[in-house]
């Protein structure tokens, strides 16, 4: 009897967290008492990207998406839904503009603008059942390309495609197949890279988990183009479940003999192998991941010479990005043209963003180059949490910058985003609202760089320090003018003399806040005030005394009794001993209390 | 061991089937049964498992099964409505396995219309 219904239970790591599992598990035994099991059947996909939403469960055929199902409400589901044809309608999402429910994923604002490349097969498949993948045309192209194609015929359409790398810099990937297919050496290396180390990145976590064959048959096609043997995936040790899907995937891969030795009958020969990191963000760095393979520290080295001619065991290296890979399958399958029309003059295709921060749908989504960051915040994320002003977008990571709201209008590509002092980074992207000081914002980023720099060069680290020292000045209040020249001055200097990719973009943060939000520096600096009311030594709490009724409830909580005043007479803060924990702010019920 | 691309085409066609309920979104025919409490007591499982094989054998890949809620003709349960691109849809009643089977091969390959078990349309 053939399955006629499909329930599909999000198994990414942030369902997962959210109890995705045991949803799991109560829908398979509802169903097997209600003897349905040889009908319908339950099975765990990779990400669908509404992780704000989660768990989500999508019924099949009838193109039901269900948001926040916990264990109760899985057993509605199955009652009502899968035994009698009711849609359960408690767990339908909700437009909040409209408040009307949408039972269909394609009608959900967070997902009407996305196209699928990189993420085609995550939330449809079962990531852990290579049959599934070969029915969605997985590894076709990888058959297409050793039986029909010349290894010059693989870069040219990658090279035509327009695709770039999806990890940061944003080179041409066909240009970089080229360069490695002219070094000439008996061995050669393909690398993937997966040391995803943005904070509240995770697009590359989310194609592993969800769709592993994807990256292992990009690898394969990238290996016969430039006519390497082996592969290395390195990815960090954080990510046990994409680790625990990939081993699945090479194991079914190799008994299938799409990985092995001579794959499709032909005389090409693949396999590749995990490397597990240790986490450093630096290993990121395509010269100092090679050192980490190699079992060195992980320590970027100088190019010239580039991975290309010089890489991995002294052999010529291709190292991409885990989302570029995802790519090269189906531009072999649709040809050039079709990726090429998808995105802007200079970017083509799609990108995989994690929206964070203040916006109302996290998640991830997949967007065509081009798309404004508007349309991603307002319509994709449905706007700022809580009804608050926009205040920046932070894209790139810790390399990146922030874009304030007179751009919200760009076109998102790769050289729009540097032109304006950010870029495109891995794709994480940080919605930041009127709460949000930039000054500690870019310390927050400043902090990451300097703890994750890797101390080679004396620029990135003792420079990053010194900005460092710079910021936390400012941010206590004891910042001067010259330390504003200063800051901008060591922050050019970073950029211009360190080793690697990491010192080169770590002061961008600083950079592009003081361009964007150089008030916020002066207000600290001159006014000595936090106008987000953040920064903590720079905060002042007052009591407004028209609207202090002496109810004496700041004084009480106050946990160093510095509120003094008598019960229904105006109450006043003893501002040297204030600690300015903000208790009082948060207790007082009459909006008597204010900080500056 | 797959030794060529025809044997991965084999493995495609094969496991086919399993995308089928997955791809709804992108198929044009619907076909939906009633299965509430009255068309399931009338034998409705029956039904809807009767045209999803029939679907298969018949190689028909852009139709969707879905079962639905009452559609409020219980004395002519297990009801069937057959939606086709660019015409009205059309409900047929007190449809067993083998009138399923025989709406599948007929109307949903063929076009025609079973005139005597309409019940609308």
């Amino acid at each position: 009897m053939p399955v006629r219904m499909e329930l599909l239970v999000c198994g990414g790591t942030g369902c997962q967290a959210s109890n995705s599992n045991r949803v799991l598990e109560v829908l398979r035994e509802e169903i097997k008492n209600s003897n349905l099991e040889n009908e319908v059947s339950v099975l765990m996909t990779g990400c669908f990207g509404f992780c704000e939403k989660g768990p989500i469960v999508k019924v099949m055929p009838d193109n039901v998406f269900y948001v926040e199902v916990d264990e109760d409400s899985a057993r509605k589901i199955v009652a009502e839904h899968v035994v009698k044809g009711r849609v359960y309608q408690e767990k339908l999402y909700v437009e909040p503009d409209t408040n009307e429910k949408l039972p269909e994923q394609s009608k959900i604002p967070f997902y009407k603008k996305q196209i699928r490349i990189a993420l085609r097969n995550c939330g449809k498949i079962d990531p852990e059942n290579i049959n599934e993948y070969i029915a969605a045309d997985g590894y076709m192209a990888l058959g297409k390309v050793l039986t029909e194609m010349t290894p010059e015929g693989v870069i040219d359409i990658v090279k035509r495609s327009g695709l770039r790398g999806r990890g940061g810099g944003g080179f041409p990937t066909g240009v970089k197949w080229e360069a490695t297919r002219k070094s000439k050496s008996d061995i050669k290396y393909v690398i993937c890279n997966a040391d995803e180390g943005d904070p509240g990145a995770f697009m590359d976590r989310s194609i592993l988990e969800g769709d592993p064959h994807s990256v292992l048959e990009g690898m394969a096609i990238a290996a016969y183009a430039i006519g390497a043997q082996f592969g290395y995936i390195y990815v960090r040790a954080e990510y046990p479940l994409a680790i625990h899907r990939l081993r699945i995937a090479i194991s079914q891969a190799r008994e299938l003999g799409l990985l092995g030795k001579n794959i499709f009958g032909t005389d090409f020969c693949f396999d590749v192998e995990i490397k597990i990191g240790a986490g450093a963000f630096i290993c990121g760095e395509e010269t100092a991941l090679i050192n980490s393979i190699e079992g060195g520290r992980g320590e970027p080295t100088v190019k010239p010479p580039y991975p290309a001619q010089v890489g991995l065991w002294k052999k010529p290296t291709n190292i991409n990005n885990v989302e570029t890979f995802a790519n090269v399958a189906p531009i072999i399958l649709n040809g050039a043209e079709w990726f090429a029309s998808i995105g802007t003059e200079k970017s083509k295709g799609t990108k995989v963003f994690a929206l964070a921060g203040k916006v109302n749908n996290v998640g991830l989504v997949e967007v065509p180059m081009g798309i404004t960051l508007r349309e991603i915040i307002y319509e994709l994320g449905g706007g700022i949490k809580g009804g608050k002003k926009f205040k920046a977008v932070q894209t790139g990571g810790p390399s990146g910058g922030c874009i304030p709201a007179e751009y919200l209008d760009t076109p998102i590509d790769y050289d729009n985003l540097t032109a304006l002092g950010s870029m495109m980074g891995s794709g994480g992207m940080i919605v930041m609202d009127e709460d949000d000081c930039m000054v500690n914002i870019a310390k927050f980023y400043l902090e990451f760089s300097c703890d994750e720099s890797c101390g080679r060069c004396t620029a990135c680290r003792v420079g990053n320090k010194r900005l460092l020292e710079i910021l936390n000045k400012i941010t206590e209040g004891k910042g001067e003018m010259e330390d504003l020249e200063m800051l901008k001055e060591l922050a050019e200097t970073v950029k211009d003399s360190s080793l690697c990719g990491l010192g080169q973009t770590s002061p961008n943060p600083v950079l592009s806040t003081m361009k964007f939000f150089y008030d916020e520096y002066l207000a600290h600096v001159r006014d000595k005030e936090c106008p987000a009311g953040v920064c903590k030594e720079l905060l002042k709490y007052y009591i407004i005394p028209e609207k202090c009724v002496g109810c004496t409830a700041c004084a009480k909580v106050c946990p160093v009794n510095v509120i003094h005043g008598e019960p229904k007479k105006v109450h006043v803060i003893d501002r040297d001993g204030c600690i300015k924990c903000g208790q009082c702010y948060k207790t007082c019920r009459f909006g008597a209390i204010t900080r500056k | 061991m797959i030794k060529s691309l025809e044997e991965l085409k084999k493995i495609r066609e094969q496991y086919k089937d399993t995308l089928q309920n997955r791809e709804a979104e992108e198929k044009n025919i619907k076909i939906l049964v009633g299965m509430a409490t009255c068309g399931i007591a009338a034998g409705a499982r029956n039904t809807i498992n009767a045209i999803i094989e029939e679907v298969r054998k018949e190689n028909i890949d852009n139709a969707v099964v879905v079962q639905t809620g009452c559609m409020g003709f219980c004395y002519a349960e297990p009801t069937v409505e057959v939606r086709m691109p660019n015409s009205e849809p059309i409900l047929y009643g007190k449809v067993d396995s083998e009138r399923a089977r025989e709406i599948v091969k007929r109307h949903v390959k063929n076009g025609e219309v079973i005139r005597e078990w309409v019940l609308r349309g």
